[in-house]
């Protein structure tokens, strides 16, 4: 089971560990770049090395390296987007302006299989992915996902001004099987490691489109992707329109249209090795984001959608209004441990997949993302 | 010699104290800056060159005019000041 998890907030990093007694073991150990925006970060397997990304409001985004389990960290490489050529055609056609041909946030980073040494994934707003094959220090984009007419022609901002990459999920039994959440382009997907993509957003549904539009693959806006790792054809994604899962490797999208108060929300966790169970945290859809009645809940699936849990048990019950973000929700290796945080700064973990939860803080700044160390 | 001075802001996360360079326009003065501090660069300028957008360049004391391509021009005697706007953070 997991002993640590990070934490990343718009004020800096925290390092929680299982490092108590009793019946709150759980300590907040060690901060880190306090005041400084950490919007994605990635324990890297193995447990020492993690990457975490900063976002600099005047500086811009950078990432910095640990080698030691987050004791000490350095300024390493970060995604930088090629030179724009001259006269390049390159309007957003929702917004009528040329995206940037910079990076604007950090918004994925994930590691390749095993076998893929030194192999990481980076997704970034506005829309660039970034592959590293030497652990990250140096990056290039992938040309073939950035040129994609596709990526041009119909890729729109969601939240952001401009669209992004917020989920990279890797096969593990094949790491050139990558699957890629946009928010707003659907579902892209490479079977070679990048060289091609296709879209696989089928059977998603966008009601926030012309009804004429609403099934079309590069309308959707998936908030947050993620597999089962030990039956990875389970795919689960928590969708700007309610929730949808996959059986198919992501190909195809079924809609499960009932889910405890909402099907809306931003972050979903699933179970390792049941490919039935999955966490998400509703809220209040679209534009308002609270939780219904002021009360936090998590729901639960034990049966691949057919029926969830309303699980309250430690969590505020009254006049609560957090918020949690597609990255802060995050489930560890046994599927017991999860743990996540809000944009109100308070912060819950649960040993028992949910059935209880305690409070470990109440007043962190807003939480971006939350992941636990393997 | 042209005078390129940072905020202390950045120091906090790159060195880059005070030095003199020769250049005609800030695009020549900073390149010639950041030949030396290579670092540097990525904070003060996006990935197309241009600068960030909450920051600042003054040269001797006008704004600068040009963001984009920096092509405000120098004398040989001019200070450079790159400082963060009030905005974001």
């Amino acid at each position: 089971m997991a002993e640590r998890f990070y934490v990343g907030t718009r004020k800096g990093l925290f390092t929680v560990g299982r490092s108590g007694s009793g019946k709150s073991p759980w300590r907040i150990e060690r901060a880190a770049f306090l005041g400084d925006p950490v919007p994605m970060l990635l324990p890297e397997r193995g447990g020492e090395r993690v990457l975490a990304a900063l976002d600099h409001g005047h500086f811009g985004s950078k990432m910095h390296r640990s080698t030691d389990g987050g004791d000490t960290w350095a300024e390493v490489a970060v995604p930088t987007y090629p030179e724009k050529p001259e006269g390049e055609e390159d309007v957003d056609k929702f917004k009528g302006q040329p995206p940037p041909w910079a990076l604007k946030l950090v918004w994925a980073l994930e590691q390749g299989t095993p076998d893929q040494a030194g192999r990481l994934w980076c997704g970034t707003i506005p829309g660039g992915l970034f592959r590293s094959d030497d652990g990250g220090d140096s990056w290039d984009i992938v040309r073939s996902l950035w040129d994609h007419p596709d990526r041009k022609e119909h890729w729109f901002g969601g939240g952001a001004d401009w669209p992004g990459i917020h989920s990279v999920v890797v096969d593990p039994r094949d790491g050139d099987h990558v699957t890629c959440g946009v928010s707003c382009g659907g579902v892209w997907v490479t079977r070679d490691g990048g060289e091609t993509w296709g879209q696989s957003a089928h059977g998603m549904r966008a009601a926030y489109m012309p009804p004429e539009k609403a099934l079309e693959p590069d309308s959707q806006d998936p908030h947050c992707i993620r597999p089962c790792a030990a039956e990875p054809d389970v795919m689960w994604c928590q969708h700007h329109n309610g929730i949808f899962r996959s059986t198919s490797g992501g190909t195809k999208w079924t809609e499960i249209e009932e889910a405890g108060p909402s099907t809306f929300g931003f972050a979903v966790a699933a179970h390792p090795t049941d490919p039935r169970t999955a966490w998400f945290v509703p809220a209040v859809k679209d534009e308002k984001r609270y939780p219904h009645d002021g009360r936090v809940v998590v729901t639960r699936t034990r049966d691949g959608g057919e029926s969830f849990d309303v699980l309250t048990q430690g969590l505020p019950q009254e006049h609560a209004y957090d918020l949690v973000y597609r990255h802060a929700l995050a489930i560890d290796e046994t599927g017991e441990r999860l743990a996540f945080g809000s944009t109100t700064g308070n912060l819950w973990v649960t040993e028992d997949g949910g059935d209880s939860f305690q409070q470990l803080a109440t007043s962190l700044p807003p939480i971006y993302c939350v992941r636990f160390s393997s | 010699m042209v005078s390129v001075q940072f905020t202390q802001n950045l120091q906090r996360h790159v060195a880059c104290g005070e030095r003199e360079v020769d250049g005609a326009t800030v695009r020549e003065v900073l390149d010639a800056y950041f030949a030396g501090n290579a670092q540097a660069r990525g904070y003060v300028v996006d990935d197309q060159g241009a600068l960030r957008h909450h920051m600042m360049i003054f040269v001797d004391g006008r704004p600068l005019a040009d963001r984009r391509e920096l092509s405000d021009a120098v004398r040989p005697d001019s200070t450079i000041h790159v400082l963060q706007a009030l905005s974001g953070g």
